[in-house]
């Protein structure tokens, strides 16, 4: 009968038992999941069910992340994104959240870049962790990318970014996302990387500060291949700081846009 | 002369550029993207281009933090 094993479709012997499964396809895992369920005791298999073996610590192979991964996607969703090449200019607030998103929807390869290195204001919204104080920003997300999904492929651009090398650093990418943080630098990319590149899509942010209604932050087409996330309106500045969870959902929205891009629906 | 400025009409002096736009619609030079008639324009051209009747503008002004 069919049951799936770690995501991947087998045929077992109708009496095929839990424990007679594991001892003899992974005798070492410490952990089997039955349908969902930890589960320490035997039980009969029935047609359909889903098991996973885990051992404790051990990394899956790139073949079974892969079909682990893919467990929880649309079929044919994860072709594309494996296939695809996504830069993130910027991973402070946004970037290292929309980076983040990205990997666990397994985007094959990302282009990380950013100036700066992380301090502990940082921590109110940025995805780094205390013991990452003082690293460059890019090497602290590759770091946590790799945690999260070893086989997304991180490449990092620790510098700043200006017109002239804007170009060369996102040659390549099937989407830029413009994750900056000053108003300035915003215009200056979005300037750079549409006149270079007019139809590379660009997903791009302005205003996410402060904490009114997540409802007010809105994904919009602002032109060829362009688009706007945010209120427009926040800005950050003092009495309005960037706080996580509006961050956070800008960030998403860009994520989402990238990925509805990425299989070709409109943001 | 009439151009179209985000959707909306303006009526504006016939050898306005796009920099003394901005200054009218008081917007911040340096934070701001351009497209005029669906082709982006440089911030180095503000200055010296002059705007012609029917033009579409699209402009985009950021706010920081991110």
């Amino acid at each position: 009968m069919e049951i799936t094993l770690n995501e991947k479709s087998i045929v077992v012997a109708a009496d095929e038992t839990l424990h007679k499964l594991r001892d003899r396809i992974k005798p070492e895992a410490d952990i089997v999941i039955h349908n969902g369920h930890p589960v320490k005791d035997d039980a009969a298999l029935a047609r359909g069910d889903r098991v996973v073996l885990i051992k404790r610590g051990e990394k899956p192979s790139a073949e079974e992340m892969e079909a682990l991964l893919v467990s929880r996607h649309t079929p044919g969703v994860h072709e594309k994104l494996k296939a695809a090449t996504v830069g993130i200019a910027g991973v402070g607030g946004l970037g290292s959240s929309i980076a983040i998103a990205l990997a666990r929807s397994g985007v094959g390869r990302l282009i990380l870049a950013d100036f700066d290195i992380v301090e502990p204001s940082n921590l109110n919204r940025q995805q780094y962790f205390i013991d990452q104080l003082g690293l460059p920003k890019v090497d602290a997300l590759k770091e946590n990318l790799k945690r999260i999904n070893p086989y997304v492929q991180a490449a990092p651009f620790f510098g700043r970014l200006n017109a002239d090398n804007i170009p060369q650093a996102f040659a390549g990418v099937d989407i830029l996302v413009e994750a900056f943080d000053a108003a300035d630098q915003k215009a200056m990319l979005v300037e750079t990387f549409r006149q270079k590149f007019p139809d590379t899509p660009l997903v791009a942010a302005s205003g996410l500060a402060g904490f009114d209604s997540a409802n007010s932050v809105t994904t919009r087409r602002a032109g060829k291949n362009f688009y706007l996330v945010g209120d427009g309106v926040n800005g950050a500045e003092p009495g309005r700081g960037l706080m996580s969870p509006r961050v956070g959902v800008a960030a998403h929205h860009q994520a989402n846009a990238v990925l509805r891009l990425l299989l070709g629906e409109e943001p | 002369m009439n151009i179209t400025v985000n959707g909306k009409t303006h009526q504006v002096e016939d050898t306005t550029t796009i920099s003394q736009l901005l200054d009218t619609l008081n917007l911040d030079q340096t934070r701001v993207a351009i497209e005029r008639n669906f082709k982006v324009v440089t911030k180095d051209e503000y200055a010296n281009t002059p705007l012609a009747e029917g033009d579409t503008l699209e402009i985009v002004q950021f706010v920081g933090g991110g």
